[in-house]
């Protein structure tokens, strides 16, 4: 199930004074089972692109094709496409609401009409898929841990069978641990369950250590769209974005600068050990 | 002279039933004890849920402690009649700064605390004013702060608290919700405050690189102060910060998997110059 944005552009703010474009003219195609970084600064255009992607707002001009159908065509019924894109937004934890976490799972699916026998069968699968065992399906979702809360949050939405999942910023205030947590769960659901992952996240070490594919947002424009170690080989264009590289990267360019010929272009701990270990040996 | 002393400080919460009957209590912190000198750089880590934040809600009586006593410049955080003071000297800024402006001009949000003490009118100016140029926003001070981005928000929520001329200021996750662009000018900031103002400065953060220039680390798990030390000392012992779900910053696992293989470089290498130093005696 392939989504494109085509032409894709949303402007803000009724007051002519006041026009801020924040989607300007994107155009881009996202394959099946990709995992996708999405970075930009704060104020970039990002979760209005993730808005318009998943149907949630309409754009200016342009549109979006999911499987080749128009979302935004008039015959399309935009209730079917929450069972297609998933959406998990920042601090999801403070949209759960029901008494037990069960029941919290079953919402969704609830509300696509099923049986109630396809309901359970839905919520228990999604549940198992991120890590929370049986005994926790009947306690209360606030008095788990943090990264618990977020896990049956991201099972809500699970639930709901979707094939692309869009996630803003997922970790955001968790400790290293939970942050570990929660990627390995959504890079199960990419590789394992072939899911379409667009990730949002504010850390390059993250997108560099995950992702396919990232596509950088600023101004509203995608500035930069190809795989992590290309787009990290623009130091000073993400620097002038408000973005930087990840934390090994910057340390082979520091290493480089002091006279070591190492290749720059590592973006992990590994790829960065082997590359040092490589230029020690010669 | 210590700023902050913590003897023996323990906290519970009390969990009730539907209808208000007790079920028992939730230890956040146990016995913590800790002295933090005037003009240190201070960060504290754990995990989620370690105790942390409830700590940090001691050190400017938003808590008080079950049993022990909390000392913030030599005042007892349970003398009603000091709040004022307290509060003045140790300031504290929250994760989301959209949760913490309230003023519709940058410069009246910066006012705000400073009004509140009862300063004069003529005072409060050159507090503002001060305050915005050492956060480096002067330039913003007739702008709303909608029109800011996280970072600058941030910076404003730090410049209100520095307006109250405190001797401290306490940060829960300043960081957590920025850029990295917002990161790099939120922490930039701290440390200017803390070298050129002498401010004393209490981070909690889950990033550890933003660590590696405090003058101590404490390290909490469970309600417990588990580690205590320089950053050189806490991120050399990184299977036990694994331990406490944490992590030491990637340059310093990148030299310590060089290590593991072999290579000559010294234990704990936290930035990326003294890891081009040492390699560079290597080829």
């Amino acid at each position: 199930m392939p989504i494109t944005a085509d032409h894709l552009t949303y402007i803000y703010g009724g007051n002519k004074n006041l026009i801020t474009t924040a989607v300007d003219d994107i155009s881009v195609t996202i394959d099946d089972g990709q995992f996708i970084g999405l970075i930009g600064h704060t104020g970039s255009g990002k979760t209005t692109f993730l808005q318009l992607l998943s149907g949630l707002i309409k754009p200016e001009s342009g549109t979006v094709l999911i499987d080749g159908e128009d979302i935004f065509a008039r015959k399309f019924d935009l209730h079917s496409i929450r069972g297609k894109v998933g959406i998990v937004f920042q601090y999801p934890e403070h949209q759960l609401f029901e008494e037990t976490v069960f029941k919290d799972v079953c919402y969704g699916p609830k509300n696509m009409g099923l049986e109630k026998e396809e309901i359970e069968r839905r919520a228990k699968e999604a549940l198992s898929l991120v890590g929370i065992s049986e005994e926790v399906y009947t306690q209360s979702p606030f008095e788990l841990s943090g990264g618990q809360k977020r896990r049956v949050a991201i099972a809500g939405v699970l639930s709901m069978n979707p094939k692309i999942m869009i996630l803003d910023e997922p970790t955001a205030g968790l400790d290293p641990a939970g942050r570990k947590e929660i990627l390995g769960l959504v890079e199960k659901l990419c590789r394992e369950q072939k899911m379409t992952i667009i990730l949002v996240s504010h850390s390059m070490d993250d997108v560099a250590e995950y992702a396919d594919r990232i596509l950088v947002i600023n101004d509203g424009k995608l500035a930069l769209d190809a795989t992590p170690r290309e787009v990290f080989n623009h130091k000073e264009e993400l620097e002038s974005y408000g973005l930087s590289l990840p934390q090994v990267t910057k340390a082979m360019v520091r290493l480089k600068e002091s006279g070591i010929p190492v290749n720059t272009d590592a973006i992990t701990v590994d790829e960065a050990l082997t590359e040092i270990l490589k230029v020690l040996k010669k | 002279m210590s700023i902050i002393k913590a003897e023996e400080v323990t906290f519970e919460y009390v969990r009730r039933d539907e209808n208000g009957n007790v079920e028992g209590k939730n230890r956040a912190i146990d016995k913590i004890s800790l002295d933090v000198k005037e003009g240190d750089f201070i960060s504290i880590l754990g995990a989620n849920g370690s105790g942390k934040s409830t700590f940090a809600k001691h050190l400017n009586s938003i808590l008080l402690p079950t049993e022990g006593t909390v000392w913030i410049d030599g005042m007892d955080s349970k003398d009603d009649d000091k709040l004022f003071t307290i509060r003045q000297t140790a300031g504290m800024v929250f994760q989301n700064p959209d949760n913490q402006i309230i003023g519709q001009v940058v410069e009246e949000d910066v006012a705000f605390g400073p009004e509140n003490m009862g300063i004069p009118t003529e005072q409060i100016r050159e507090r503002v004013d001060e305050a915005l140029k050492t956060l480096g926003m002067m330039e913003f001070a007739k702008k709303s702060p909608n029109r800011l981005s996280g970072g600058q928000k941030q910076r404003v929520s730090i410049a209100g608290v520095l307006a109250m001329h405190p001797k401290c200021i306490v940060l829960d996750e300043p960081t957590a919700m920025l850029d990295p662009a917002g990161r790099k000018e939120v922490i930039r900031a701290l440390r200017a405050l803390n070298e050129v103002e002498k401010i004393t400065i209490i981070l909690i953060t889950h990033y550890m690189e933003e660590t590696i220039y405090s003058d101590k680390i404490f390290v909490m798990n469970k309600g417990k102060i588990m580690m205590e030390g320089s950053p050189r000392e806490i991120f050399t012992h990184v299977e036990e910060l694994e331990e406490y779900k944490l992590e030491v910053p990637k340059i310093t696992l990148l030299a310590h998997e060089l290590r593991k293989k072999g290579v000559d470089i010294p234990e704990c290498i936290l930035s990326d110059k003294e890891l081009a130093d040492a390699l560079k005696k290597l080829v």
